[in-house]
């Protein structure tokens, strides 16, 4: 195990900039979930850190050793990738084994080490069959037990959960916390779903366009969104955001375009009439009679909860409650934003007021 | 069929003829007969019909010009006591062997070099090409010149660089005869396997190389335990077809050195034709012919058996 320190990294394809110095301290032991849209870096810096990738500038390094020039095999990291990669003429045990193979280790400690690696994922009766012969699931615990095997100080993950269908992912996310509460091993890993990053994570990385937007732990980013970007990236459905002006002169709440007034508990100091966005999560509008007006557009039951989707003016806002509530599209209802759960950011630059 | 008992046998039998056509219509496997069979029509029209004539001709005494009648095994046993007839299949088995090393050799080394990024890829992948695109005839007459007793260019740039004294008889000493012609079938023949096997290298994921780097193999090992095992398919494939090709190849050596110098580089297929046709007893060559064919069954069997023990391969690929 060992910590890692990712120090103003950058990384250009030819005149391409794509990372913008990223800054990522990982302490040792810890389960840091790299999160963004598609192209926003998050697998180019785990390539990186696994030396799959030259580093442009900045420094890597993992204990207390840089590794920007030292091979990928001298790094002692293992990398689950989002194919698995497999060597699909190689038995399970025989993909397990393989990195002990080429460094000479005797037979006996290939297999008693293999053997120890398929236990804790349940891969033993499989350690005959060849990759084509398994599951999705299967797969991706064989492609876990082949990092688990080599027993590293990194564990990398580069979407490893992408290939599974939505039940299996469930299942495979456990399995991978689980393992990492085990195994206690320092583990990064990628993904584009922020359900994944929530659920799993000590640690997040919003990553976008090539910078942190912000990390911490998965509540401090649901909670206090440094930016809009977080606040729409984190949280499922997505924060509500209400184009409005604020309005500070003795009350102070958010006043739409089309007057409807959006309560606040706070404001900034001296920020009367600043153009802002305001940010409600669905779970934080409840159903009242002084609320804002809105109509109903589409109702989704998901059965624990129902999902209401509502225009105000020319906005659409999706509200999620855990009651049943009898509404039906085209009704007018009364939605009354939480105050104290309301974001408000910077109309301009996005930033957190 | 239905298996229901019905009182009236009459209609029932109607209804079955009627079942049987329109089973008939809607049946996949009648439908394809139908697309296969002006291929098959083609194909035992030009191969298996000439195949069995050439096999049947071979029992026979048959001369240009003079129908011939059924001697039994007569024309194998003047080949068995035949010197030159074994001497072609030892030029034979040996222009094959060492042609088809050399050529799986230099074409895999370039396919591995054509698979890395370089500038120019497409341009140089094509031009690997032109061997293999050339008419045989043409490449020959040209390696004919260059092999040439007075005009060489590879005499005259190695007299010229004051590395020998006279011209290499290339195409009239029997050791330097066979080299040359081993040569210029490798020429024409490594097209076809650099880009058979690199097109079996792009099927290999990038993905496995990166894992194998991770797991600390070398540029070697990466090669040894990813790339080679995962190509083996494909190399049985390349090798038999290549094996098969050099084993009846006629057009060069017959253009370079119509088999000799004193029969040196004659081949079953040359010494056949020259036998069977320019002299006119085309049972004698139909015979020289056919005893081609354990070879090629041999060669296609080791690639067939080869291929078959890789279980790997089997299984199926989806989720």
């Amino acid at each position: 195990m060992a910590s890692v320190q990712i120090s103003d990294v950058r990384k250009s394809f030819g005149g391409f900039e794509v990372l913008h110095g990223v800054t990522v301290p990982i302490e040792d032991g810890a389960f840091v979930v790299l999160v963004g849209p598609s192209g926003c870096g998050k697998s180019t810096l785990l390539r990186m850190l696994a030396g799959l990738e030259n580093i442009t500038s900045g420094t890597i390094s993992i204990g207390n050793r840089v590794v920007n020039n030292v091979q990928p095999k001298e790094r002692d990291i293992a990398m689950v990738f989002q194919n698995y990669a497999l060597y699909p003429h190689m038995t399970v045990a025989q993909n397990m084994g393989f990195s002990l193979k080429l460094r000479n280790a005797n037979q006996q400690d290939i297999t008693s080490r293999v053997k120890k690696a398929a236990e804790i994922l349940a891969l033993t009766p499989l350690l005959e069959r060849f990759p084509r012969q398994l599951s999705g699931g299967q797969r991706q615990r064989v492609a876990m037990g082949r990092a688990i095997v080599r027993d590293p100080q990194v564990f990398l993950f580069d979407e490893p959960l992408s290939n599974l269908d939505a039940k299996l992912r469930v299942a495979m996310r456990t399995e991978i916390k689980e393992l990492h509460q085990r195994l206690k091993t320092t583990t990064v890993y990628v993904t584009h779903d922020q359900i994944e990053a929530m659920t799993m994570a000590d640690k997040i990385v919003v990553m976008h366009d090539g910078i942190v937007e912000q990390m911490g732990s998965p509540l401090e980013l649901y909670d206090k969104p440094d930016n809009q970007f977080v606040a729409g990236f984190i949280g499922s459905p997505a924060m509500n955001f209400l184009n409005g002006h604020l309005k500070a002169n003795g009350q102070v709440y958010v006043e739409t375009e089309e007057g409807a007034r959006l309560p606040l508990a706070t404001a900034p100091t001296a920020s009367d009439g600043k153009p802002v966005v305001y940010g409600i999560r669905p779970e934080h509008l409840d159903l009242a009679s002084d609320g804002i007006e809105a109509e109903v557009i589409v109702v989704e039951p998901t059965g624990s909860e129902t999902q209401i989707v509502a225009r105000i003016g020319k906005q659409d806002i999706i509200a999620v409650f855990r009651e049943r509530h009898d509404v039906k599209p085209g009704e007018r209802i009364h939605l009354r934003p939480r105050a104290s759960s309301a974001h408000l950011f910077d109309k301009d630059t996005g930033h957190r007021l | 069929m239905s298996t229901v008992q019905t009182s009236m046998p009459a209609q029932t039998a109607a209804a079955g003829e009627q079942s049987l056509w329109s089973r008939l219509r809607a049946s996949r496997n009648w439908a394809a007969l139908w697309f296969m069979l002006p291929a098959a029509a083609f194909l035992i029209l030009f191969l298996a019909y000439p195949l069995g004539l050439g096999i049947w001709m071979s029992f026979t005494d048959e001369r240009i010009g003079r129908a011939g009648v059924f001697i039994g095994l007569e024309n194998y046993l003047w080949l068995w006591d035949d010197a030159i007839f074994w001497l072609s299949v030892f030029n034979t088995i040996l222009y094959t062997l060492i042609a088809s090393v050399i050529k799986f050799a230099i074409g895999l080394y370039l396919a591995l070099l054509l698979n890395r990024h370089m500038p120019f890829k497409a341009m140089i992948r094509s031009i690997v090409l032109i061997p293999f695109i050339v008419p045989t005839v043409l490449s020959a007459i040209a390696f004919w010149w260059i092999y040439d007793a007075q005009f060489s260019i590879i005499s005259w740039s190695l007299i010229k660089l004051g590395l020998i004294e006279h011209n290499i008889n290339f195409l009239g000493d029997s050791t330097w005869a066979r080299a040359s012609v081993i040569f210029a079938n490798v020429w024409r023949g490594v097209p076809f396997v650099a880009i058979t096997l690199l097109a079996g290298l792009q099927t290999v994921s990038p993905s496995l190389y990166e894992a194998a780097t991770l797991d600390g193999a070398t540029n070697w090992q990466r090669f040894r335990y990813i790339t080679y095992p995962l190509l083996t398919p494909i190399i049985a494939v390349v090798m038999t077809f290549s094996v098969l090709f050099t084993f009846t190849d006629f057009q060069l050596i017959w253009a370079l050195t119509r088999g000799g110098p004193v029969n040196a580089t004659h081949l079953m297929a040359t010494l056949s034709y020259q036998r069977g046709i320019i002299s006119g007893r085309l049972g004698e060559g139909a015979a020289i012919a056919t005893a081609m064919i354990p070879f090629l069954l041999a060669a296609i069997a080791i690639s067939w058996f080869g291929m078959q023990r890789r279980k790997w391969q089997q299984g199926s690929n989806n989720d």
